[in-house]
């Protein structure tokens, strides 16, 4: 029998707080919105839970929202695999602008330490409890996050472009 | 033995006399090193495929005397640098220019090392003039390895006009320490 998405949804509410969760259809994946601080509890429940068995971590990354209000202008995606089942079900937390910080599931996950760093490194969110939280991709002496939206894209040192012809300029000229 | 077809270099200009032959030594030692250049490939991307080509029996960059690619920069005459170079990349490039020994050479293969290409953005080097010389440059994305042999043949042309004082005259220093290189 295939594991179906009222099940998991039955199972996450009774084991915790109603409240913790908020349950949307995502296109063909199942997503639930979890309190951040819950997220550890809620991954060992899934990865432990006898029926559950959300074995694999497939990814975990950062989203910068500006638009949102001040509480939820960062989230972190988790996606899961149940690899008996072959289901699949991602997890969305809502961080704080000011302080993005979360606890880490890299004990949960071993897979997420290099995942958690690189978040860390482009979205600047702290893993609270990681074993090596610095940048991975980036050089050590960068000072920006810079898939924040309010750090620039280009780099400013480009001394060869000429915004004529990039269309960049009121009438082009 | 006649009828073998050699080519050799065209003699410098000087005075040919029975027994002798007297030329300036700048220009022996600048045909001598302009014939052997041994190029050391810095490839990160598309552009260093474009060098295995140039370097292979097609194109065939032996003609030109840079048949020795070597892999070590103490023994390299000519850099040449061929893809995007990231920032994390740029203290790396930078420390094996500095491993080469004097006289040294620079090309930028292609548009990302001449200017950062098409990546303008926060974790590419704008081009590698921005931590070390360069003496060539080679457009295209990639280029051709006509164009890389063309890139050569002008590095070879500089060689042989450079002076060979010109390593420890007071401009040479000023351009390395505007780089701040020892």
């Amino acid at each position: 029998m295939a594991l179906e998405t009222t099940q998991i949804q039955e199972k996450l509410v009774a084991n915790f707080d109603a409240t913790t969760f908020h349950f949307t259809q995502e296109k063909s994946i199942f997503s639930i919105e979890v309190a951040s601080d819950k997220i550890t509890a809620v991954l060992l429940f899934l990865k432990n839970d006898e029926t559950l068995r959300f074995n694999f971590l497939t990814d975990l990354c950062g989203v910068h929202y500006p638009e949102n209000e001040s509480n939820r202008q960062f989230a972190v995606v988790y996606h899961l695999h149940n690899w008996i089942d072959n289901v699949r079900i991602k997890l969305k937390v809502f961080l704080d602008g000011t302080t993005p910080e979360i606890k880490t599931v890299s004990t949960i996950f071993p897979s997420s330490n290099w995942m958690e760093r690189e978040t860390y490194d482009f979205y600047g969110i702290h893993f609270i409890g990681h074993p090596q939280l610095k940048r991975i991709l980036n050089m050590d002496e960068m000072v920006s996050f810079p898939m924040r939206k309010e750090f620039p894209m280009e780099d400013g040192g480009r001394t060869d472009k000429d915004d004529r012809f990039f269309g960049r300029t009121i009438d082009n000229y | 033995m006649t009828e073998s077809k050699t080519n050799m270099v065209d003699a410098p200009e000087g005075v040919v006399g029975e027994g002798f032959f007297a030329t300036k030594l700048n220009d022996v030692v600048g045909l001598a090193r302009a014939n052997s250049l041994w190029p050391l490939p810095f490839a990160t991307s598309c552009c260093g495929i474009e060098f295995m080509a140039t370097m292979a029996s097609h194109y065939d960059l032996a003609r030109f005397g840079s048949e020795r690619v070597s892999f070590s920069p103490r023994q390299a005459d000519m850099l040449m640098v061929m893809g995007t170079i990231s920032k994390k990349m740029a203290p790396i490039l930078r420390q094996v220019y500095e491993q080469m020994s004097e006289p040294r050479w620079v090309i930028a293969v292609g548009a990302c090392a001449s200017s950062g290409g098409i990546f303008d953005t926060y974790s590419v080097l704008q081009g590698i003039d921005k931590v070390i010389p360069v003496d060539v440059y080679v457009p295209g994305c990639p280029p051709r390895p006509e164009q890389i042999v063309d890139g050569v043949m002008k590095l070879q042309e500089i060689v042989k006009n450079e002076s060979v004082r010109r390593r420890s005259s007071p401009e040479y220093q000023e351009l390395l320490a505007s780089y701040n290189i020892k």
